[in-house]
């Protein structure tokens, strides 16, 4: 039977309102967004930082984690294509499953785009973590499976990059299979005399 | 390049192309397709004898047409593998009656033509794309004369003319009266930095590959004249600037300001070339010998079947996307397949191989422990509520789920073959698939969080991870404005948007929503957003039939280089958004409330 979300589950949320220095904060209220986030349901801590991707930052994570026993982790910061992994990493070293992690974007997608109206902004940035908050209170364990990787490499182009980069493998011991459409390897760089800044051959 | 040739554990495939490509990192399997050389590639001992009786004569390729070679040939005497090949679409045939005088000639009898294309298929962990560039082809630069003078070279033609192995045996020559030209004209720039025509990128490599060719002048003939045209000199790398001055000190004048026009002198060939100089604010004309156009450098014109294969998406510039352009340069968006040289964009020797090492490194760390972790994003069935309909299995686009009609057994999903799109809990009709991270309760609490005060100030994007997700971020990153009233609501793929997403998010009072992913044939999911598009239209659809306004459901593909794009499709949302009255959003709330009523009842 497919894992619902467990009802009786004790949902313990941290907010983590990352400054990024002056990035987000110049132009969003992290203290007051961090307030606000303390009222949601569910949220049991809720903090601003200067940055929360520091190791001071990742620490009061980890300790709050202990200290308040909490079971879902939200970070209101730069976008989860960034630091997503970060996070992950720093919510799994306390004990917590990295999938209870949720990322609110407030630097790409609101500080950085909506300097003009701090006031905007700040709303903007407070209805983020309002559905982070929703999002990461249904948030389930997850457990990553391993696969095996095969030890080749497709290089397709066999110009010098081609070549280099084929050489570098095989010589590590990785199979190689490097593909090229004209008669010989060698592009572009097999047609120059002299190459700078050595003046020397090319081939 | 022997090196290449010889490897234990490289296997060389040339004339070869890569046809089809499938699976996912750690695991992708490859069709090549190596078209037939027509000579035994291990016994052919480049001899020769095959060349001199080859009745066909050709301009060679390699020599950029300078010189002539036959249909069988080596395209050059290092070429690895040094075996002839037979260009066979110039071969006259093999038939004793119209030619075969090579399959006489060779004496090891190394000539197949017997040989067919042949079908390789590979299965490999993680791929590097070096597809390389293209020079910039100048003529449709009309003022250069390229194609009316024929002493206007390229810098490509001219390292052929200098190369000792070339058609002239290194000797700089006019194409006109075959002599070694006294003055010499570089002009830089030519197809870059430009705005009109050409490409609006600096390619990089020209400034020094000037400075380079200019000091080969020197050293072959001392007493050549040598003036170069520029806008700026970029000597920027290490030991760039010696080179530079190395070529003033030989008495090279660079001379700022590029030509507006060349004309030619019909009694001598020799060249006029007008040109303001910006430095002194004169307009003077200077006559040369010869002038070499230093072309730009440009995405090749083939690159398209690759990225299309792979999914790989392109900047503006045509050149591959990487995945960060700081801290992941030659990482692709998709895990286990790495950028190498100029597939990127323009580069010189030293970078394409400093990048080279670096894709191996890359891969390198990824195949090193021998397994891979896979994200748990993955679809799972409910075999409860499953009724063996088999859509999941259709929609797919990695076949991850089977269904056994038949037999009536649940859907079975195969999760190391599940990428996580999403696609599939999107189209059962059951709702008997749970994707989990992304699952329907999740999303729908930040829809419901989103609207749940000033819904019809909102605007309500649903944006895929790889492409519109990122093209978000892109924007950000170019500090692009637009309106604060937006908000995304990520999903790995466009495919996992559900249907009943856009009518809750109406439900809720949104104004507006948009659907967004990557554009049709860059989707990262290989074609799911196929099944994105299909099921927005029959959103329309139905919107149509119960009397709502379409355009309030927008379907736009931005890929992640496209933050103006995202930007201005912002824009456009809110400019509809402000057209919804709230009696139009209170009537749809209305409507959409009546149906479920009615599906419950």
């Amino acid at each position: 039977m497919i894992a619902e979300n467990d009802h009786n589950e004790n949902i313990r949320i941290g907010v983590y309102v990352c400054h990024c220095g002056s990035n987000i904060a110049s132009v969003v209220d992290c203290v007051a967004v961090a307030e606000y986030a303390g009222t949601l349901p569910g949220v049991v801590i809720s903090r601003d930082q200067g940055y929360t991707c520091s190791e001071p930052g990742q620490n009061q994570i980890k300790n709050d984690i202990g200290e308040f026993e909490l079971n879902r982790i939200v970070v209101a910061s730069c976008s989860p294509r960034l630091h997503e992994a970060t996070f992950r990493q720093c919510v799994s070293q306390a004990g917590l499953n990295s999938y209870l992690l949720e990322m609110a974007n407030i630097r790409e997608q609101c500080s950085w785009v909506h300097g003009g109206n701090a006031q905007e902004a700040t709303s903007k940035a407070m209805n983020l973590v309002r559905s982070a908050v929703a999002r990461v209170s249904l948030l389930q364990a997850r457990e990553e499976t391993e696969v095996p990787i095969r030890r080749s490499t497709l290089v397709i182009g066999g110009g010098v990059a081609g070549i280099q980069a084929a050489l570098d493998l095989a010589d590590a011991g990785y199979r190689v299979v490097l593909v090229e459409k004209q008669p010989s390897i060698g592009g572009i760089m097999a047609r120059l005399d002299k190459t700078f800044p050595t003046m020397d051959c090319s081939i | 390049m022997t090196d290449a040739g010889r490897h234990p554990n490289i296997t060389l495939l040339t004339m070869s192309e890569v046809k089809e490509l499938t699976g996912v990192v750690g695991n992708f399997h490859v069709r090549i397709l190596k078209r037939a050389r027509y000579v035994k590639e291990k016994e052919c001992t480049a001899c020769g004898d095959c060349v001199e009786v080859c009745p066909v004569i050709i301009p060679d390729e390699f020599n950029m047409g300078l010189s002539s070679r036959r249909a069988i040939y080596s395209p050059f005497p290092q070429a690895v593998p040094g075996a002839f090949a037979v260009d066979i679409n110039q071969c006259l045939g093999h038939s004793p009656v119209i030619c075969g005088k090579c399959v006489e000639a060779c004496k090891k009898r190394c000539i197949d033509f017997d040989m067919n294309d042949e079908e390789l298929e590979f299965d490999v962990g993680t791929i590097i794309v070096a597809t390389g560039m293209d020079a910039y082809d100048p003529t449709i630069l009309d003022e250069y004369g390229y194609t009316r003078y024929e002493n206007v070279v390229t810098s490509m033609e001219l390292e052929r003319l200098v190369n000792a192995g070339g058609p002239t045996a290194g000797e700089v020559i006019r194409l006109t009266d075959g002599k070694v030209p006294k003055s010499v004209s570089f002009i830089q720039c030519v197809g870059s930095r430009s705005q009109r025509r050409g490409r609006p990128y600096c390619s990089n490599i020209c400034c020094m590959n000037t400075v380079k060719s200019t000091i080969l002048l020197k050293e072959h003939y001392p007493d050549i004249e040598i003036k170069v045209f520029y806008l700026d000199i970029r000597a920027f790398g290490k030991g760039f600037e010696d080179l530079f001055r190395r070529s003033r000190g030989k008495g090279v004048r660079y001379i700022r300001g590029l030509p507006g026009t060349i004309k030619q002198d019909p009694a001598t060939h020799d060249l006029i070339l007008t040109v303001e100089n910006t430095a002194t604010n004169e307009l003077d004309t200077h006559r040369t010998q010869m002038v070499v156009l230093a072309v730009g450098v440009e995405p090749p014109a083939d690159m398209k079947a690759i990225q299309e294969m792979l999914a790989l998406q392109t900047t503006a510039d045509g050149f591959y996307l990487e995945a960060h352009p700081k801290l992941q340069p030659v990482d692709s968006a998709s895990r286990g397949i790495f950028f190498a040289g100029c597939a990127e964009g323009p580069k010189d020797i030293k970078e394409s191989v400093t990048q080279a090492s670096a894709a191996a490194a890359r891969a390198m760390r990824l195949m090193n422990p021998g397994v891979l972790t896979v994200e748990a994003i993955t679809a799972e069935v409910d075999p409860e509520r499953c009724t063996s309909c088999g859509v999941c299995a259709r929609v797919c686009p990695y076949n991850a789920i089977s269904v056994d009609r038949a037999t009536k057994l649940p859907a079975k999903v195969t999760e190391a073959a599940c990428a996580g799109c999403g696609t599939c809990a999107a189209e059962c009709p059951e709702d008997a698939i749970v994707m989990n991270h992304f699952t329907d309760a999740q999303i729908e609490a930040q829809i419901d969080a989103i609207l749940e005060n000033d819904a019809a100030g909102k605007i309500l994007v649903f944006a895929c991870n790889w492409c519109s997700y990122a093209g978000a971020d892109f924007a950000g990153v170019s500090r692009l404005r637009y309106p604060s009233n937006t908000r995304l609501v990520r999903t790995m793929c466009s495919g996992r948007v559900h249907a009943k997403f856009i009518w809750r998010a109406f439900e809720k009072g949104a104004p507006v929503v948009l659907v967004s992913g990557c554009h049709i044939g860059d989707c990262h999911y290989i074609n799911a957003n196929h099944w994105t598009e299909r099921r927005v239209k029959r959103v329309w659809n139905r919107m149509g039939k119960l009397g709502l306004r379409t355009e309030r459901l927008g379907l736009e593909w931005i890929s992640a280089a496209e933050g103006v794009r995202f930007q201005q499709v912002m824009e456009r949302m809110e400019q509809i958004r402000k057209s919804v009255t709230p009696e139009e959003i209170a009537e749809t709330v209305r409507i959409i409330k009546k149906i479920s009523e009615q599906k419950q009842g």
